[in-house]
């Protein structure tokens, strides 16, 4: 018989949870704490534009064109439309940042969604499903990009829509192979010999253990999708000029190249910066994860 | 006058580093005769596994810490350089696994991996070697040798996979063999072909080896004198024999006793109580004292040294220092 | 391949807890563009046995024999082609629901990492049965803390515990306490110390013992380890390319081995006296793939004293000498024929 007494929870030893874990792993890797410092960095600078941007980013002058780094009053100098530099980067900061995560985050809840499903049912489902998603898979990313945009138009929004579809296939891809890993477990098997129906083993069993690695494969996902809207945007598809956005400015400031090379290549510092620092959270969140070593 | 031994280990330590550490080997002397068979018998933990990786440096260097001498035929393996390593690694001695997969590229053919060890270590040209490789796959009595010369490890079962990381181990003709726990993984049938076939080529060849085990049966089988290992040091070694029939150690004569071997149905086993220890400092005291029923208060305090009773038999316990004083 | 009908009859008496009959399973093998089916893995080909209140049944066999694919068909983890599955003479699918039949026989597996989650505490784990099945998640936890405690884990060190911080042992113990949890009948054992060192083997064993006199268990006992099933069984089964080859009282599968398989088999075993190492291969060959069973007796090829008629003829389950010890072998049938 059991007594109905109830347990007081600091008399038995419980560990912490799997996730605090991660996070005090990730907290003693340096590297990837610094990357992690210079993401929120840029989302502060995103966020308070408006106070920190010495100047209005849209407008420009035809007598300060391209004046180079350091001149008074222009400490990043000025572009092609005299408009001042830094404050174009600090204002692009939102845009390229909101193209970067936006697709992958819905990417990853319907990715997620498909690849799971897929993974768990097998079978049929899984062949349709999959094979389907190796279609679109099949073409290259920055050609998908193009091809989606320059259907839907140029435009922020059919941008953000056609990148979310590009990433989608990969992020399902790799949904279906965890899932069907984790599937073939002991714990699973057992959780469906105790009598529990799919949804629970789902929730309770597969969950768990599966949306860790997608997530990880998301956020490496972060710096190609910024990667593509600059791209996208300096084909002319996606933003649209006078807005500041990082790929954007690059495409603007191609000619500028021969006369003040280093203003030029600033939009391009920030991307890779901004890239590498994702990279590089996303890296110490997989050794972080790895509990096992 | 005494044979200078193949082997020659003294007060082996190695330490693990990194968030933990481990302590896995703490002073670990042995000898090996030429032509022995020496099995190294203990328990996950134990250091047996460890013991063997260190003999052919395979234990990661940046996270390893070894201290110690070890010795094979008079020269300090510690101390080779880059290419006597390389010379020395299957042409002196080599190693057996557990699992053969391990040992094997998938991506070459059985014949093609035997052929480039034969190349290495004893200089023949390509056909040569291959005719080479062909005996070594005779030798090992792997069914249809030739075709199974042009097979890729995953073409072959898994007993016939052992057969040719044997054949693959053996193909530098070297003068130790060592072998980590390379039937546990396998069926009682097969595991007996390959201890029998093991037993053959080493009196055949006359080399030396090292088997590491935890199934007493196994040692039985094959091994001449025994080590038995805990937490990282030999607690008593003797010929098979001694081992099995007059075990010393309150260790070993637990291992005995929780043998399913004879062991009447249906009624509970002796067991050994506790678990082993976690080794994260090394010890200062006697290791197995938490668990031993004969424990004194000394035990705790100091760790007991090896006692040499007879010529093959020496026991690391308090219980023989006493007899013997 | 069914049972004598004498032997039927004097288990009728107490009735069998748990009936397998003709139970099948073929795995196909697919391949070309669409996948289609060219051949397929023999994997369980019709076996047919009982399992009686309160006894311990080994099963034995080498890899590839089918062992542990019959557990999986039992408890439906696979589903059969062919056969039937009675608890307590209810028929699955008829009279027993799939979730009765799980509630009542539950399994522990063998590899004992990965059959615990690792995101679940150790008290989670346990209790995620029962939760299941209706049970109030706090009425859940505290048996699953009585349950740590039967097994021989302190609670309060270690229901908080996830499966990475424990030994391999503790783990296996843990495995147990979760298929005590819904509070089964039969308890379905899968090499569920085969993984484990020795003295830790010998401690689980032990606490299976205690476990059986204490609840009232029924075990079926899987175990490529003849040494084990010799000391935990009751009665054994021999298995063989899916098929069952012998089965009988362990005593006399053990002293009086009629199958020339079993006999094989239990003659690999290392020796356990020094002075008398084995000299000789007791079993020549791999054990074969399920994909094509040799004609006849599927043994034949390997078979030490095959005749002619092995090859072409399959033999049926004959009684040896000692009643309920039966085994499939022509010519331990013809010896039989003379008596």
């Amino acid at each position: 018989m059991i007594e109905q007494k109830t347990i007081p929870l600091d008399e038995y030893t419980r560990s912490p949870s799997y996730w605090a874990i991660v996070l005090r792993r990730f907290s003693r890797d340096k590297v990837a704490m610094f990357a992690l410092a210079i993401i929120i960095l840029l989302f502060l600078v995103a966020v308070f534009a408006p106070y920190i941007a010495p100047a209005d980013p849209l407008k420009g002058s035809m007598l300060r064109r391209l004046r180079p780094i350091g001149t008074p009053g222009l400490p990043l100098g000025a572009d092609e439309l005299g408009r001042d530099m830094l404050s174009r980067l600090i204002y692009g900061a939102r845009l390229s940042l909101f193209m970067g995560i936006t697709p992958v985050a819905i990417a990853f809840v319907i990715g997620s969604s498909i690849g799971i499903a897929a993974g768990y049912l097998g079978g049929l489902f899984n062949s349709l499903t999959m094979r389907t998603n190796d279609i679109f898979y099949a073409f290259p990313s920055v050609l998908l990009a193009i091809a989606l945009s320059g259907a839907l138009g140029a435009g922020v929004t059919s941008g953000l829509l056609s990148l979310t579809i590009v990433f989608i296939p990969p992020t399902a891809r790799v949904a279906e192979s965890v899932t069907t890993q984790v599937r073939k477990l002991d714990y699973v098997e057992a959780a469906k010999a105790s009598g529990a129906n799919n949804f629970t083993i789902i929730r309770v069993h597969v969950l768990g253990n599966v949306l860790g690695p997608i997530f990880v494969y998301s956020t490496s996902l972060i710096s190609v999708s910024m990667i593509l809207a600059a791209g996208l945007s300096f084909l002319g598809l996606g933003v649209k000029p006078p807005e500041p956005e990082w790929g954007l400015m690059l495409n603007t400031l191609r000619n500028a190249i021969y006369v003040q090379p280093w203003l030029a290549a600033l939009p391009g510092v920030m991307i890779f910066m901004t890239s590498i620092a994702f990279n590089l959270v996303s890296d110490g969140l997989r050794s972080a994860m790895d509990i096992k070593s | 006058m005494t044979q200078q031994p193949l082997v020659k280990i003294s007060d082996l330590h190695v330490l693990f580093k990194g968030q933990k550490n481990v302590c896995a080997v703490n002073g670990l002397s042995l000898n090996l005769l030429p032509g022995q068979v020496l099995g190294i018998l203990g328990e996950s933990g134990s250091g047996k596994s460890v013991t063997l990786k260190a003999l052919l440096r395979l234990l990661p260097a940046h996270k390893t810490e070894i201290r110690g001498l070890i010795e094979v035929l008079g020269r300090n393996v510690m101390s080779l350089n880059a290419a006597d390593l390389a010379s020395f690694r299957g042409g002196i001695a080599s190693m057996i696994f557990q699992d053969p997969m391990l040992a094997l590229d998938p991506v070459y053919t059985i014949g093609d991996q035997i052929a480039e060890v034969v190349t290495r270590h004893h200089g023949l040209k390509r056909r040569d070697a291959m005719a080479y490789a062909l005996d070594m796959l005779k030798k090992v009595r792997i069914p249809s040798p030739e075709r199974r010369l042009k097979a890729y490890p995953h073409e072959i079962s898994g007993g016939m996979r052992q057969r040719a990381m044997i054949a693959l181990a053996l193909a530098g003709n070297p003068k130790l063999l060592l072998a980590d726990e390379p039937t546990t993984a396998l069926d009682a049938s097969v595991q007996m072909q390959i201890l029998l076939l093991l037993r053959e080529l080493q009196k055949e060849s006359g080399m030396g080896m090292i088997f590491v085990t935890h199934d007493i049966g196994v040692a039985v089988e094959i091994c001449d004198v025994v080590a038995v290992m805990y937490a990282g040091q030999i607690v008593e070694t003797g010929t098979i024999r001694d081992i099995v029939k007059d075990p010393k150690h309150p260790y070993t004569k637990g291992l005995l006793a929780a043998n399913l071997h004879g062991a009447e149905r249906g009624k509970r086993l002796e067991t050994i109580p506790g678990s082993p220890p976690l080794l994260e400092s090394a010890p200062t005291s006697c290791s197995f004292a938490p668990r031993c029923a004969y424990t004194q208060a000394v035990c705790r305090l100091k760790a007991p040294d090896a006692v040499t009773i007879s010529k093959n038999i020496t026991v690391r316990c308090i219980l023989e220092t006493n007899m013997n004083s | 391949m069914s049972e004598d009908t004498s032997t039927r009859r004097t288990h009728m008496a107490d009735a069998p807890l748990l009936e397998v009959r003709e139970i099948t399973k073929f795995f196909p093998i697919k391949s070309g563009l669409f996948g289609r089916a060219t051949n397929s893995v023999r994997a369980v080909d019709g076996i047919s046995f009982n399992v009686l209140r309160r006894e311990t049944l080994g099963i034995v066999g080498e890899s590839g024999c089918g062992k542990s694919t019959t557990a999986r068909l039992i408890v439906d983890l696979i589903s059969p082609d062919k056969g039937d599955i009675l608890f307590d003479a209810r028929r699955l699918g008829t009279d027993l629901t799939l979730n009765e039949l799980r509630r009542n026989v539950q399994m522990v597996f063998q590899d004992s990492y990965a059959s615990l989650n690792p995101r679940l505490t150790i008290e989670d784990t346990i209790a995620f049965g029962p939760i299941i099945h209706g049970v109030p998640r706090e009425y859940a936890r505290r048996l699953a803390w009585e349950l740590l405690s039967k097994v021989g884990l302190d609670p309060k060190r270690f229901a908080g515990r996830y499966p990475h911080e424990i030994s391999g042992g503790q783990r296996q113990r843990v495995n147990i306490a979760r298929a005590l949890a819904v509070k089964p009948q039969i308890i379905i054992l899968d090499e569920s110390v085969s993984a484990l060192d020795k003295s830790v083997e010998a401690q689980v064993l032990n606490l299976l013992l205690d476990l059986k006199k204490e609840l009232d268990l029924t075990y079926i006992f899987i175990s490529h380890d003849l040494n084990v099933v010799k000391f935990m069984a009751d009665r054994v089964i021999v298995m063989y390319l899916g098929e069952i080859v012998e089965v009988g009282p362990v005593e006399s599968i053990y002293a009086e081995t009629a199958h020339p398989y079993s006999r094989s088999l239990l003659a690999s075993m290392p020796s356990m006296d020094p002075d008398h190492r084995s000299e000789h291969v007791a079993l020549a060959g791999d054990p074969p793939n399920p994909i094509n069973p040799p004609s006849g007796c599927r043994f034949h090829p390997r078979c030490p004293i095959a005749i002619p008629k092995c090859k072409t003829e399959k033999p049926l389950l004959h009684i040896q000498k000692t009643r309920g010890h039966l085994a499939a072998c022509h010519l331990t049938a013809q010896q039989q024929e003379t008596f």
